[in-house]
């Protein structure tokens, strides 16, 4: 599909141009989701997208369904309320690094520990843009943030594990250097019947990267290029060389009933009585 | 269909609010444990499901009112149920659902605070809570039911006010009528009244979803039903998208504490206070205590009599000021430090004294102490 009908079938367009910074990676996410969507045929009268607080989060302002802007970090349990009362229709949640590592962190284990057939998408562009550049969770070690102005001394989550332990059955990290796997990631989360999750690695040129001398947004996503190691060429190499690196591709895929479908098992089960 | 016609039952406040959620047609429930509000969770667990609806107990009492919210937005009425530090945690998303307009009812079982307090012990101390507790100015429909038919009927007048206002209703209890168990009669399943939100009656590419009608109130679409549309915390315009302008604020916010302040009546019960030159102020189980020592007082030739705010929020202003130019002294009676007694204080406007008798030792005020009272200021 063009990008022209994809925007008219998916989009407001009359909300458009959005509101990320030039060189941002959200549009490149927002896009892929689209795409994904189109992929997987959802119907767009029975598709709910929800969000909680900052950058990532204003991407279902610019969604043609029903659309849902939370509070901060609460975005999965909203979802979870939508889902539970109305199973037919399909729930995507689009949340931030800040929003669901940090203040919505106990909502998205719980969320992957119940296997509740929500996607969530995760835009981790390692910082706070919308409050201007304080260091999240999923900042790294030593990198500078307006909160971290001596390199930070946390050292970050690996989401991917967190909510594969936790319980998620589709797990799956992608950047926005490598557009058609993400597309692809995305649609298989939405496809997968219960927690799917997909962690978005993306540049944030005005605030991580203007902080960490990153230099432009090109060179932003070259570095992307450069750190992402796909999970199949990870496999074969020795520790020490992926350092410095991180994995892309489906990281994990799990079976496990699924929660409203259990629950609705119990409601059938009590009929009989 | 006379009063015989109902089933007679025993049963506590708290069991009382399951059957009046069931009554009103809750069919979502999310919630955390916590002491004195967790039989409502534990009744509506077993219940629930067997009605089609659906149960959750979430990871936080934050999250309880989140998927509330949720579940509402997709449809399906819901409430929570919590008591005080459950309370102060559900006012973030409390405030979402006034600034958002969905409709949900959340019961505060109030206990002894602050913080963790006496956790099975009794208190009135959220009054101030359930009105201001989130930020910013919101609207606030607040029902103090004083007995176990009441936790009954108030929580089906709950859900039907949530559902008319597109507001949160809180069903402010206390640990006393929430654990206390009384013979109530089971209204039958056609007695009740129940209202629904109002619908579109415009096709999805003409609604507006905060387009209010004139009286303030926009119909609402229920996620799924086709119409699409956006709903956010932020300062919004009827198309329901953030709109940063300082008086999109003001329009906004006005709006919705407009549309409760112009159209809700408050509730109040009046007892014995035509010829009353002393009137006791009380809510909860308190007026029970002060019910009586209203009788005590008229057994000693005493002109007293009762006004119980029914609904604590919007506060019966009108009764309270027209008292005020009859009687000599207003007696409040409140197991807190002095709340209910500032709204007392602000109606009479110093036309009649305004005598507070407060207690904070996780002891039911007594009818002889609030008859000592009226004794001293008669």
């Amino acid at each position: 599909m063009a990008v022209k009908e994809l925007l008219a079938k998916y989009t407001r367009m009359e909300k458009l141009p959005h509101i990320w910074c030039a060189g941002c990676g959200h549009g490149i996410i927002l896009g892929s989701v689209l795409r994904a969507i189109q992929r997987q045929n959802l119907d767009p009268f029975k598709t709910t997208v929800v969000s909680g607080i900052g950058c990532s989060s204003r991407a279902p302002g610019y969604m043609k369904f029903d659309t849902l802007h939370t509070t901060h970090g609460r975005a999965l349990a909203f979802a979870t309320g939508v889902k539970l009362a109305r199973p037919e229709l399909k729930v995507i949640v689009l949340t931030g690094d800040g929003d669901c590592a940090a203040i919505g962190g106990n909502h998205l284990i719980h969320a992957a520990r119940r296997n509740i057939d929500l996607t969530t998408v995760v835009f981790n562009n390692s910082i706070y843009g919308m409050t201007s550049g304080q260091y999240s969770p999923l900042t790294p070690h030593k990198r500078y943030a307006t909160t971290a102005p001596y390199g930070n001394v946390d050292h970050p989550f690996d989401l991917c594990e967190l909510v594969k332990a936790a319980g998620a059955t589709y797990v799956a990290r992608g950047t926005v250097y490598h557009t058609q796997m993400l597309i692809d990631l995305i649609a298989k989360g939405i496809e997968h019947k219960g927690f799917s999750f997909i962690e978005v690695v993306t540049n944030c040129p005005t605030y991580f990267g203007r902080k960490n001398k990153m230099g432009s947004a090109v060179d932003m996503l070259n570095w992307l290029k450069e750190h992402a190691v796909p999970v199949k060429a990870a496999a074969k190499l020795p520790p020490e060389k992926l350092a410095d690196k991180f994995v892309i591709g489906e990281l994990h895929r799990g079976e496990r009933p699924e929660y409203v479908e259990e629950y609705q098992r119990i409601i059938d089960g009590l009929k009989g009585e | 269909m006379g009063e015989n016609d109902r089933q007679a039952v025993l049963m506590s406040g708290n069991e009382a609010c399951v059957e009046g959620a069931l009554l009103a047609g809750i069919r979502f429930f999310a919630g955390y444990p916590i002491t004195p509000s967790t039989e409502i969770a534990e009744g509506l667990a077993k219940r629930l499901p067997r009605y089609g609806g659906k149960f959750i107990q979430m990871e936080d009492e934050i999250a309880s009112m989140a998927a509330v919210v949720g579940a509402s937005l997709a449809g399906a009425k819901a409430m929570t149920a919590t008591s005080g530090p459950g309370f102060s945690l559900k006012q973030e998303n409390i405030g979402f659902a006034a600034m958002a307009e969905v409709p949900c009812v959340v019961v505060n079982v109030q206990r002894f605070g602050p913080s963790t307090g006496l956790p099975t012990s009794p208190a009135q101390g959220d009054i101030m809570q359930a009105r201001w507790g989130t930020h910013g100015d919101h609207p606030v429909i607040a029902l103090m039911p004083a007995s176990v038919q009441e936790c009954l009927t108030l929580t089906v007048e709950a859900f039907n006010l949530a559902e008319e206002y597109r507001t949160p209703v809180i069903l402010l209890m206390d640990e006393v009528v929430g654990h206390m168990r009384e013979g109530i009669l089971l209204p039958r399943k056609e007695e009740i009244v129940l209202k629904e939100r109002k619908k579109p009656t415009v096709p999805p590419e003409e609604y507006l979803p905060y387009k209010a009608d004139p009286d303030g109130i926009p119909p609402m679409a229920n996620f799924g039903d086709g119409y699409r549309y956006h709903v956010t915390g932020l300062v919004h315009d009827e198309t329901g998208f953030p709109r940063g302008r300082g008086i999109d604020g003001d329009r906004l916010v006005r709006r919705l504490v407009n549309k409760v302040k112009d159209n809700f009546v408050p509730m109040v019960e009046e007892y014995l206070t035509e010829d009353a030159e002393i009137a006791v102020v009380a809510c909860g189980s308190v007026a029970r205590s002060a019910k009586r020592a209203v009788d005590l007082g008229r057994e000693q030739g005493i002109k007293v009599g009762l006004v119980r705010p029914i609904s604590i929020w919007p506060f019966p202003e009108k009764v309270i000021r027209d008292l005020a130019e009859k009687v000599k002294a207003f007696v409040v009676p409140e197991m807190n430090l002095g709340q209910v007694v500032l709204e007392v204080e602000r109606c009479a406007c110093g036309k009649a004294g305004v005598y507070g008798l407060n207690r904070i030792d996780a002891e039911l005020i007594t009818p002889d102490e609030i008859l000592t009272k009226i004794q001293e200021v008669k």
